[in-house]
């Protein structure tokens, strides 16, 4: 059997949704899975990590600031340790930043952001998107790794309720870049590439203030992130952080909801494989009404309120 | 400083995806090509760095010929010259090979510190300037929006999905841009003139091999039609019912 490592990214010791969902989509291949963790909690990390399917954990050990090239260091040398034929990472900014520092270690091509990954042979075969989306190319590798970073939200989490065994490592404490500090977003909101539901608004907002019926939209739903367009991020009235598009986060939530955006190529690239898609436009032309699964002709003013006011009734006697 | 600015040249964000009869190329014959977005930013910082510290920028990619017009619009912002790396598998490049040839070349320049767009919009790999510093086994902070430097050092601030994490890190390096990091500038009728009348040197590079191989390439199947529900606030009722029951997401 081949064994493919898995980095699991993990805050204070909970993992995070996406590097579950990466090591799901290992094991689905009929391999066996080791997770490497690192950080403060890494010990606590390990031990949900056996039942979401590693069989083995390998914990970085004594380094009190992480380091990108360090950890990218560790973690190749695990990868030779073990003779892994394959390298996973969730596409977070963490796993984006580190996989290609790891792939170079083990002179193996990157293959980002996928949406697909199976086995073929003694190696692998992945899905993922060219021109943000526009067209899915299906791709194998010649190189002695298969590397790759899996998309958020693209593949289910499963809990096959075993054990991990787990090993302690040192981890290198050379790194010639240290993260030093984080700054917390507000409130714990959730990323916009990470949520279950993102609402988000555009242009039809009309001013910066008009974003306030998309945050309590929101907030009604819960577990919800909001997201922008291009329009309203350069324009100032939201951060960069929460545009969605080519040139912003790519979401593939279960829902999306745009409200006064039309709906540009640029900015469906970026949400087009979301479950369920509703659009509220108050033009019935309006391009993203060709995508949207459900949408409302009208003006978002009047309609998201009342929308926000149903799903707090319908949260009530749920 | 010695700075380079690497780009790279990408179909604009408007294009459509067609794939060719071999089923596994895009037909590219309608596109029109731009300076990737990210890439923009990386120049700017580069000549902002340069205005700031003193140095050279130039730009640098791999990429067919026709790729010397973005090097010129690139170098027309303010930089001091450009080299073009010609290449004709370009199109079945992949990012680790990619990143070895940037790595060789960045070394024979006698590079300080190189600027890269996070991320290029055509293949969306995220991957060729934290490969390219690892081979080089320099420095790397990939989608860097805020960038200070002194002293041989540098701090910078970049996103993640928890927050805003503070970096420090030492040079030579090697700094993806992304967006926020600074407005780039356009350029000027004076620049596109000097811009002429500098160094664009057009090398060949010594070829490594990919390791990609492109099985089949399809355009995602398309939605399920869907349809509207209903005009103005009185729709609520009929969009919860479908969320609820046929969609079943709430
Ligand atoms: C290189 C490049 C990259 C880009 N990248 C991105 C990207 O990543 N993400 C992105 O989003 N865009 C991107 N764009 C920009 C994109 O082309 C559009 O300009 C942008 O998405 C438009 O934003 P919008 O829908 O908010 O605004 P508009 O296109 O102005 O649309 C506003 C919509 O609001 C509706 N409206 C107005 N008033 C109301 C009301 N009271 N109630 C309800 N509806 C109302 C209107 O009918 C209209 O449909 C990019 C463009 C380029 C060139």
């Amino acid at each position: 059997m081949s064994t493919i490592l898995v980095f699991a990214e993990h805050g204070a010791g909970t993992v995070r949704r996406a590097s579950l969902e990466c090591i799901a989509a290992a094991k689905a291949t009929g391999s066996d899975v080791v997770a490497i963790v690192t950080g403060q909690g890494a010990t606590d990390a390990a031990e949900s990590l056996g039942n979401h399917g590693a069989s083995r954990v390998v914990c970085l050990t004594g380094a009190d600031q992480y380091s990108p090239d360090a950890t990218g260091v560790d973690i190749a040398a695990v990868a030779c340790d073990l003779g892994v034929r394959g390298f996973l990472a969730a596409a977070t900014s963490t796993g984006k930043d580190l996989a290609p520092r790891v792939a170079m270690h083990l002179d193996s091509v990157l293959f980002s952001d996928c949406t697909g990954l199976e086995a073929a042979g003694d190696s692998f075969k992945i899905s993922r998107p060219w021109l943000a989306g526009k067209a899915i190319a299906n791709c194998t590798s010649t190189g002695p790794v298969f590397c790759a970073t899996t998309r958020l939200n693209s593949f289910a989490t499963n809990e096959v309720g075993g054990t991990a065994e787990v090993s302690e490592r040192p981890a290198s404490t050379d790194g010639k870049v240290i993260v030093t500090g984080i700054t917390a977003k507000e409130g714990g909101k959730l990323d916009v590439a990470e949520a279950p539901i993102v609402v988000s608004g555009g242009r039809g907002l009309k001013e910066p203030e008009g974003f306030k019926i998309i945050e309590d939209l929101a907030e009604a739903l819960g577990n919800t992130a909001v997201g922008a367009s291009r329009a309203v991020v350069d324009a100032g009235w939201r951060p960069h952080s929460e545009q969605v598009g080519q040139t912003g986060k790519v979401v593939s939530p279960g829902l999306y909801i745009a409200v006064g955006i039309s709906g540009a190529i640029q900015h469906i690239a970026g949400m087009k494989t979301s479950g369920v898609i509703v659009a509220i436009n108050k033009d019935p032309d309006a391009p993203i009404f060709k995508l949207a699964d459900y949408g409302i002709v009208g003006d978002a003013f009047e309609v998201v309120p009342a929308l926000t006011a149903a799903v707090k009734e319908l949260m009530a006697t749920a | 400083m010695n700075i380079v600015a690497c780009i790279k040249r990408v179909p604009t964000t408007d294009a459509q995806a067609k794939v060719n009869a071999d089923g596994k190329s895009l037909d590219t014959s309608g596109f029109q090509y731009m300076t990737s977005f990210y890439d923009e930013i990386a120049v700017e910082e580069a000549i902002k760095t340069k205005e700031a510290h003193g140095g050279e920028v130039t730009v640098l990619t791999v990429g067919p010929t026709e790729g010397t017009k973005e090097v010129r619009e690139c170098i027309a912002k303010g930089a001091d010259g450009g080299v073009i790396l010609t290449d004709p598998d370009w199109g079945q490049r992949d990012n680790l090979s990619t990143a070895k040839v940037l790595a060789a070349r960045l070394s024979e320049m006698g590079a300080e510190l190189a600027f890269f767009g996070k991320v290029a919009t055509d293949r969306d790999n995220n991957a060729v300037g934290a490969m390219t510093a690892t081979k080089l086994g320099w420095a790397c902070v990939t989608d860097v929006i805020e960038l200070s430097l002194a002293d041989g050092r540098g701090t910078a601030k970049r996103e993640s999905e928890s927050g805003v994490e503070s970096v420090e890190f030492s040079l030579p390096a090697i700094i993806t841009c992304d967006k926020g990091l600074n407005e780039p500038r356009y350029a000027g009728l004076k620049g596109i003139m000097a811009a002429k009348k500098k160094p664009l040197e057009e090398a060949q590079f010594e070829n490594v091999p990919n390791q990609i191989e492109v099985e089949s390439l399809e355009l995602p199947a398309p939605r399920k039609e869907g349809r509207i529900v209903g005009e103005g606030p009185e729709a609520v009722a009929a969009l919860i019912d479908a969320l609820r029951n046929e969609a079943k997401v709430l």
